[in-house]
């Protein structure tokens, strides 16, 4: 080892703290602006990867962004729903591909994304284990909620209740996991896929019990008119959907005026892209059709505006740091002053010393560059989670 | 042999000069420089050891005349020629004992560190009786060690100039007659000429002769 490296060495071994100090201090110093830059860098990509395989979302009106994050991300935004029928209008005009999304609930706060068929193949989702959506009751899971929860087929996963002081609210369903999705690196790893049938059954808009008839305990009937037997209040209801009760379950109402939060649509070509859009550009329409991508713009825009702030900011912490650094520097060189005329007096040149400073100076850089790399190859590993924890 | 001829040194702005009409030291000569604070004492040892050059006069010291040297040759000079004991030990506290005594090696590219160097010094070291400190911290040894890790370090290059300012200074007095005589004992062992500064008279009687530098005149003449 050189003679200047073990000297190195040996100082910055002997003042460990002062050296862990400057060290993070440097480290920060460049981590700020790396990390806003690889972050926001990431953000963009992610974000738009995911506008740009959306094509069209419809909802009802309010906020664009909310919808837009919640039709891509599952976020759990306050959306008022629209219906069934605003679906079967879309098909109707022969433009596009209507996928009908209802997130409203969780399982073990995983959101539960209650769609059609549709969206697998749309998504092009693959299943890892196990089968896909077969019945009332089952769900597939995406694959981060499966390692999360060691879920596997055959499973059961319980959506969680919106309000457990809430009697008459919905009640929670055992679900039946039937699959496991392939790692799709999306918002689709982190979600619980049912049919929209099972949502609305979580919703409480439908539901089964066992048979109300004449032979039911008269305590669990309200009305008897005829044939037709009304129960109560009182009667159970099934929380688990199994091949005994499936025939029991039922749903109260039209279909058509079921709820769904938003419509994915997937037009079959431009011109279809623009009439549908010309369709709902009216004031008279209580649906907003928007594109994602133009949403996810104006979203990074507003980040772009945050991010010029941040850079300032960096800019001032790495000229402090800079100024401190330099401090430290002549702080040092004036308390070293006899260790350096002492080795002068033993031969040692002026270069020499100043080469011993440059490398204490340079292994502080080093060790920080060193904690930055490392810091920002961990950061790529969990960039998804970690934007997705912080910004949608 | 070192000859100091109608030497003139003045510090930048300062009162403060030096004037040397002519002073020799002989080859293995052990001569001991005595005066009060401020009279130019470790002035003149900076002046043998070519850290600072002379305004006027000749110096010439192993054959060399200093004056006419460059920087860098002084260096060599200083690194080739001469050993370094002082006052306050300068020793490195972030090194341990064996890599303070190894230093000059560490900071000169002409010193080649190899085992014969390290055996040396681990000789040096037993023979100062701090062998057994070799990887201590320097802040675990006394005064007295520490002067002698100080000595060991300017012994190890072999210098045959030896130059000692004050190195009794800090220690109690059995202490100074046991540095005194380890560097009286390897300066006589290598024939290398050993020129220490001391404030104390009682060390006086073991050298060949003493200067008193503020008068400059010989005072004393051992044998």
């Amino acid at each position: 080892m050189s003679g200047i490296f073990r000297l190195t060495i040996r100082y910055l071994l002997y003042n460990k703290l002062k050296t862990i100090t400057l060290v993070l201090c440097v480290s920060l110093a460049i981590l700020l602006p790396v990390l806003l830059q690889f972050g926001i860098s990431q953000f963009e990509r992610d974000l738009m990867a995911r506008a740009n395989a959306t094509p069209l979302v419809a909802g009802m009106k309010g906020s664009r962004f909310d919808l837009a994050l919640q039709s891509m991300y599952f976020s759990q935004a306050d959306l008022e729903s629209t219906t069934m029928q605003e679906v079967e209008t879309i098909q109707e005009t022969g433009y596009a591909l209507p996928i009908p999304l209802a997130v409203r609930f969780t399982a073990q706060t995983a959101p539960v994304v209650g769609t059609t068929l549709d969206y697998f193949e749309f998504r092009k989702l693959k299943i890892a284990e196990g089968s896909s959506l077969q019945r009332l009751g089952d769900c597939v899971v995406g694959s981060n909620v499966a390692e999360k929860l060691q879920l596997k087929p055959g499973d059961r996963l319980m959506s969680d209740p919106l309000n457990v002081f809430d009697l008459s609210g919905n009640y929670p369903l055992k679900m039946r996991v039937v699959g496991v999705l392939e790692k799709a690196y999306s918002p689709d790893d982190d979600a619980v896929f049912v049919d929209l049938k099972t949502e609305w059954i979580i919703s409480g808009i439908g539901h089964g019990h066992q048979s109300v008839d004449a032979k039911t305990d008269k305590n669990l009937v309200l009305q008897q008119q005829g044939q037709s037997t009304v129960a109560n209040a009182a009667v159970p209801q099934f929380n688990e959907v199994t091949e005994e009760n499936l025939a029991s379950f039922h749903f109260h109402g039209e279909i058509e005026s079921f709820p769904v939060t938003s419509i994915i649509l997937v037009p079959h070509d431009q011109k279809s892209e623009v009439l549908l859009l010309g369709m709902y550009d009216t004031n008279a329409s209580s649906i907003q059709l928007i594109r994602p991508v133009e949403i996810v713009n104006e979203l990074l825009q507003l980040v772009f505006r945050v991010k010029q702030l941040f850079d300032a900011n960096a800019l001032l912490v790495s000229i402090s740091v800079g100024l401190l650094l330099t401090l430290v520097f002549i702080l040092s060189l004036r308390l070293r002053k006899r260790e350096r005329q002492t080795m002068f007096q033993l031969g040692c040149s002026r270069s020499t010393i100043w080469k011993l400073q440059l490398t204490e100076l340079g292994f502080i850089l080093a060790g920080s560059l060193i904690i930055v790399t490392l810091l920002t190859v961990v950061l790529r590993v969990y960039i998804h989670q970690i934007m997705r924890l912080w910004f949608i | 042999m070192i000859r100091l001829q109608q030497i003139q040194f003045r510090y930048p702005q300062s009162p403060f000069q030096l004037s040397i009409p002519r002073l020799e030291f002989k080859d293995g000569e052990k001569v001991a420089v005595v005066g009060p604070s401020g009279c130019g004492k470790t002035t003149l040892l900076n002046l043998i050891s070519g850290i600072l050059v002379p305004d006027q006069g000749t110096l010439i010291s192993c054959d060399l005349d200093l004056k006419t040297l460059d920087d860098s040759q002084r260096r060599v000079y200083r690194i080739s020629k001469i050993g370094f004991v002082f006052q306050e030990f300068e020793l490195i506290d972030y090194l341990n004992v064996r890599e303070n005594i190894l230093l000059p090696y560490f900071i000169n590219q002409a010193l080649k560190l190899d085992q014969s160097v390290q055996e040396r010094a681990r000789e040096l070291a037993a023979s100062m009786q701090i062998d057994q400190y070799l990887t201590g911290r320097i802040d675990q040894i006394s005064q007295g060690e520490r002067q002698r890790v100080a000595i060991c370090r300017a012994l190890l290059p072999q210098p045959e100039i030896l130059l000692a300012d004050e190195p009794t200074g800090n220690l109690d007095p059995a202490n100074k007659r046991l540095i005194r005589d380890l560097l009286l004992e390897h300066a006589t062992r290598t024939n290398a000429t050993l020129i220490m500064v001391t404030h104390d008279d009682r060390l006086l009687d073991q050298f060949d002769r003493t200067i008193d530098i503020e008068e400059f005149h010989e005072v004393v003449t051992a044998s």
